[in-house]
């Protein structure tokens, strides 16, 4: 029941959302058709951006994972990460999300290909990259730019609410394709 | 740092596969992976633009505007601080209604104006305040309500159920949330990190900033006989 409703609203959101979005524009006499076309642009280039990044780090992990290291990581891993119910595969993208805002995707990339969409890890992975982020890096972006250096409690709270979002990960895929 | 995790997997990858004698599939992996990279980009054009496209619709629509209204009784509570009618509470509200969207390069420069804003209210040159943390609480755990790359790296690779991770995601992002402003709360609290022990040590050490262009109406009164640190 749970699982069905989840889905419907996960279909239902984007044409909901895309239709509401260009009524509302159209209603404010926005050029919506321009306006698009223009971000759209804007989506070609971020798409075309992380290229180098993705190739760099997909190939470093299959490297990794071609010479049977990552299946020793994930044998060190697994007593730990199989306490909360997630398959160890996904740690070092879970650790990497803290960091690193483009390694994170080409782990997840490597991990949606080799172990499909759909599947445990690769639903886990994906819920728990969208669901924060990079923490380190909006840290040192933002108190950077006003000059302060001593961030207080900031970094340990972020690393706190990482975790968070990957533990509310694990257990809402879990309960909802995985019971 | 992210030269050292490169590196480390390289090299550990070509020493792991010399000992299991797996360098064939080491290097064939390399081309491959290379190969699906780009595959990947390919394939994350068309749904990147399709959504930033939609986005600026948004932008231009005013949007952001009313999620911004909306927020504004939640901002008071989280930010004490920070006076109402401050300019940085319209910049933060901004700033988090495009973060909500996933309109990334607009969100940007509102929270680089909200935490110049917050700069002013600050009276140290260099010690983050209470409101500045709150605010990367939320940055840093995302409140994403459409999360655009994710959906597109899922589509790039299978179509089918790209989509079946938003409500999880957003009950995720929800808790990393909640988790995040919470213990920003509560650490703030610690004898470690409560901003008057902060303030206290520097002074003792000798090293406490004072902002010159501090516009709030509690300074810092230093001891007397103190010198300021030169920057």
């Amino acid at each position: 029941m749970f699982t069905t409703v989840m889905e419907a609203l996960s279909t239902w959101a984007i044409p909901i959302v895309v239709a509401v979005v260009c009524f509302a524009a159209i209603i404010k006499k926005v050029p919506v058709y321009t306006a698009f076309t223009e971000g759209a642009k804007d989506g070609f280039a971020t798409a075309v951006m992380i290229i180098p990044y993705l190739t760099a780090m997909l190939c470093a992990i299959g490297m990794f994972r071609a010479s049977g290291a990552m299946d020793w990581l994930c044998r060190v891993m697994d007593p730990l990460t199989s306490l909360i119910g997630c398959p160890s595969e996904i740690l070092p993208q879970a650790i990497m999300r803290s960091f690193s805002g483009g390694a994170s995707e080409g782990m997840l990339a490597d991990l949606l290909s080799q172990y499909g969409t759909q599947s445990q890890i690769g639903r886990i992975a994906s819920v728990a990259q969208g669901s924060t982020e990079t923490t380190f890096y909006i840290i040192a972006v933002y108190m950077g730019s006003v000059g302060v250096s001593n961030a207080r409690q900031s970094v340990a709270a972020g690393l706190l609410g990482d975790l968070a979002s990957l533990l509310a990960s694990v257990f809402i895929v879990n309960i909802m394709w995985f019971a | 740092m992210m030269n050292y995790i490169w590196v480390g997997l390289v090299v550990i990858a070509v020493i792991a596969g010399g000992v299991t004698g797996t360098m064939e599939d080491v290097l064939n992996n390399i081309f491959s992976f290379a190969e699906e990279a780009v595959s990947i980009c390919i394939g994350l054009i068309g749904i990147m633009a399709f959504f930033c496209g939609i986005m600026k619709v948004m932008e231009k629509a005013g949007i952001c505007n009313l999620i911004a209204r909306a927020l504004a009784p939640l901002m008071t509570r989280l930010f004490p601080e920070v006076p109402r009618d401050h300019p940085a509470m319209s910049a933060m509200v901004l700033w988090m209604a495009a973060n909500m969207l996933g309109i990334g390069n607009a969100a940007t420069p509102f929270g680089l104006k909200a935490m110049q804003e917050l700069q002013t209210l600050n009276p140290t040159r260099d010690i983050a305040t209470n409101a500045q943390c709150m605010m990367l609480a939320i940055g840093t755990t995302s409140v994403t309500l459409l999360p655009v790359t994710v959906l597109g790296l899922r589509a790039a690779v299978q179509t089918e159920g790209a989509a079946e991770i938003i409500f999880p995601v957003i009950i995720a992002t929800t808790c990393s949330t909640v988790v995040g402003v919470f213990f920003t709360w509560l650490l703030g609290k610690t004898r470690r990190w409560k901003w008057e022990n902060v303030i206290e040590r520097e002074i003792a050490a000798g090293t406490l900033a004072l902002n010159e262009n501090y516009l709030g109406d509690s300074p810092i009164v230093l001891p007397e006989g103190y010198v300021c640190k030169a920057e």
